[in-house]
């Protein structure tokens, strides 16, 4: 497969939290690497504090770097000038869970649509009235409805507008945090369904971070699993769900509810124990798979099928790889 | 069997800035003695205001005027003093919560405040509340609950505190639990441990549940009947596997095919 270049192209990313009231240091985010091409979407899936919404962060350099670099369109964005940063900002744009706090209350929607369009004087003033409008009907909103207030629509309506926004400037590049999390499985299809219409009409690259597996996999091309602010599994969705290699993933998808009373049934009497994946955290010696990383001077890291990678830490004690 | 609970045309009305709003718009439904009944609907159906109208507790910061019959152990509930319902509060009926870290006082011991629910409804003495405490902690899973006991609430992760709301509400062997979205602010690992409790101890202690809950796989695995709200009424009930595999109301189908599958599949897409 001859892939075309990534249009965000991330490497050994981390974040360290600062030493606060005698606590040591925190690395929320460590050595995270992945790419997303052109069109497709990277679906960022993991437990709260695993530091999916810090990685998401921090690509959009909205929270300092400490390792590692961001490059988006082939600039790497952790060592830009803040003037060339802003001007990067075009290209990247952010989709937040809450439609209810993100959006300001006393502006009417015509102006929140407005408003980076003149930030980024992307359209001439003229044009202004003529592309808030067209932004309305492509999220699928009436643009006879711009003179409103946020609170005069539904949650999935105030979804659609920070959606609008978000694509005001023509991004290349969408982070998506839990952006349907806050509504109901309804409004939940409705918003996935228009997020892949829009991906497909204007050939976006989406980072959807969710901790809900069963919407990342309706969503996702590939799929990176966190925990402990490292990637555990990273792989395409059809490989991570269907044959989850890192006893993490599955023990996250074992947990998962299912629409289903005879099967949700059955993993409910199952009688299990959470393993303890703290372990094996030794850089020294082989890993689960065989490999002295310290003296090959490798990642931890291992491909196990074309594209499906594995890391080699946080397996629980007695647990190996699967022969085959 | 006789049903534990009975009840009949439940309507409840809020003022909603003067405006009288009915959100509950007369409904009927039964649950027997030990059994799990369902109540699923996206916010805004009713399904928690039924859920409170059991314990008669108003939303927070609104009136709210039920009407109808709540048949509970040849009472109605809606016509006891608030005297009489405070008996029946925490002992007959207990309730859990979506957000454990707002129902339990962030000054006072896990153990303390166990302690005190217990001496109130059932006179115990101080030393064999602890006693019970202790037991009730260890019931739901906390290790060391003699230490533990003595912890404070932000000692606690969101899972062990949900833990410590549910021993709180088996406490004095209620016949029957009302659980609104109990693991709605869980991490997924959690929420299967929190799920698998409640199975556990329903069928330990023989309680009814009555769980309220937006989230079809969770209802899936919990219970024998379910009721499917929208607008303030009941539009399909039934037993669980039929529901699922044979939903007549368009309103149900429609949900049930929203609903994204781990599998990839899209029924509704």
């Amino acid at each position: 497969m001859s892939a075309p270049p990534p249009l965000l192209e991330v490497r050994d990313l981390g974040v360290t939290f600062p030493a606060r009231r005698g606590r040591p240091p925190v690395r929320a985010v460590d050595g995270v690497s992945f790419d997303i091409a052109p069109g497709q979407t990277l679906g960022l899936v993991g437990e709260s504090g695993s530091g999916k919404t810090t990685t998401g962060r921090a690509i959009l350099q909205l929270q300092p770097v400490s390792a590692g670099t961001v490059r988006l369109l082939g600039r790497d964005l952790t060592s830009l000038p803040a003037a060339e940063l802003r001007a990067m900002r075009r290209h990247m744009q952010f989709v937040l869970q809450n439609p209810y706090s993100s959006l300001h209350p006393r502006m009417t929607v015509a102006q929140i649509l407005a408003e980076p369009l003149r930030i980024h004087a992307t359209v001439p003033r003229a044009a202004v009235d003529e592309r808030v409008a067209e932004l309305m009907t492509l999220v699928g909103l009436d643009p006879a409805m711009t003179r409103r207030y946020p609170h005069e629509f539904s949650g999935g309506q105030r979804q659609r507008i920070v959606i609008a926004r978000a694509l005001a400037v023509n991004p290349d590049f969408v982070v998506c945090d839990e952006p349907v999390s806050a509504l109901d499985v309804r409004t939940q299809a409705q918003i996935v369904d228009l997020l892949q219409s829009l991906q497909a009409k204007l050939r976006l690259s989406l980072l959807f971070i969710a901790h809900d597996l069963a919407v990342v996999r309706a969503v996702a091309h590939r799929v990176a699993v966190m925990y402990g602010g490292r990637i555990v599994e990273l792989g395409d969705a059809a490989q991570v769900y269907d044959t989850p290699a890192h006893p993490y993933t599955r023990n996250l998808l074992d947990a998962v509810p299912v629409p289903d009373p005879a099967r949700q049934r059955a993993r409910l009497a199952e009688a299990t124990v959470d393993p303890d994946f703290r372990g094996r955290e030794a850089d020294t010696g082989a890993c689960v798979f065989g490999i002295d990383h310290a003296a090959t001077g490798t990642a931890p890291w291992h491909e196990i099928a074309p594209g499906h990678f594995v890391s080699c830490r946080f397996w629980p004690r007695g647990v190996t790889p699967a022969r085959g | 069997m006789s049903p534990l609970l009975e009840v009949r045309d439940l309507t409840a009305q809020f003022a909603r800035d003067g405006v009288p709003a009915t959100v509950v718009k007369g409904i009927s439904f039964d649950i027997a003695p030990g059994e799990s009944v369902g109540f699923v609907g996206e916010s805004g159906c009713g399904k928690s205001v039924t859920a409170r109208a059991i314990m008669r507790l108003a939303p927070e910061g609104s009136s709210v005027a039920w009407g109808g019959r709540i048949g509970f152990r040849g009472q109605d509930l809606l016509t006891l003093s608030e005297r009489e319902m405070r008996d029946i509060r925490g002992r007959r009926i207990a309730m859990v919560f979506q957000d454990p870290m707002a129902s339990l006082n962030p000054v006072m011991s896990v153990g303390a405040q166990i302690d005190d629910i217990l001496r109130r409804h059932t006179g115990l003495s101080r030393k064999a509340a602890r006693q019970r405490t202790i037991e009730l902690l260890g019931l739901v899973g906390i290790r060391d609950p003699a230490i533990r006991a003595d912890d404070f609430p932000h000692q606690f992760s969101g899972g062990m505190r949900q833990r410590v709301l549910i021993a709180i509400a088996v406490s004095c062997q209620p016949d029957l639990l009302i659980a609104d979205e109990p693991t709605t602010a869980l991490d997924v690992t959690v929420q299967a441990q929190i799920l698998r409790l409640l199975n556990r101890l329903r069928r330990e202690l023989g309680m009814a549940l009555m769980l309220i809950t937006h989230d079809f796989g969770v209802i899936a695995g919990m219970v024998e009947r379910v009721n499917v709200m929208h607008g303030g009424e009941i539009v399909e009930a039934g037993p669980i596997d039929q529901l699922f595999a044979a939903p007549t109301h368009p309103y149900t189908r429609a949900l049930l095919a929203a609903v994204p599958r781990l599998d990839g599949a899209r029924p509704g897409g």
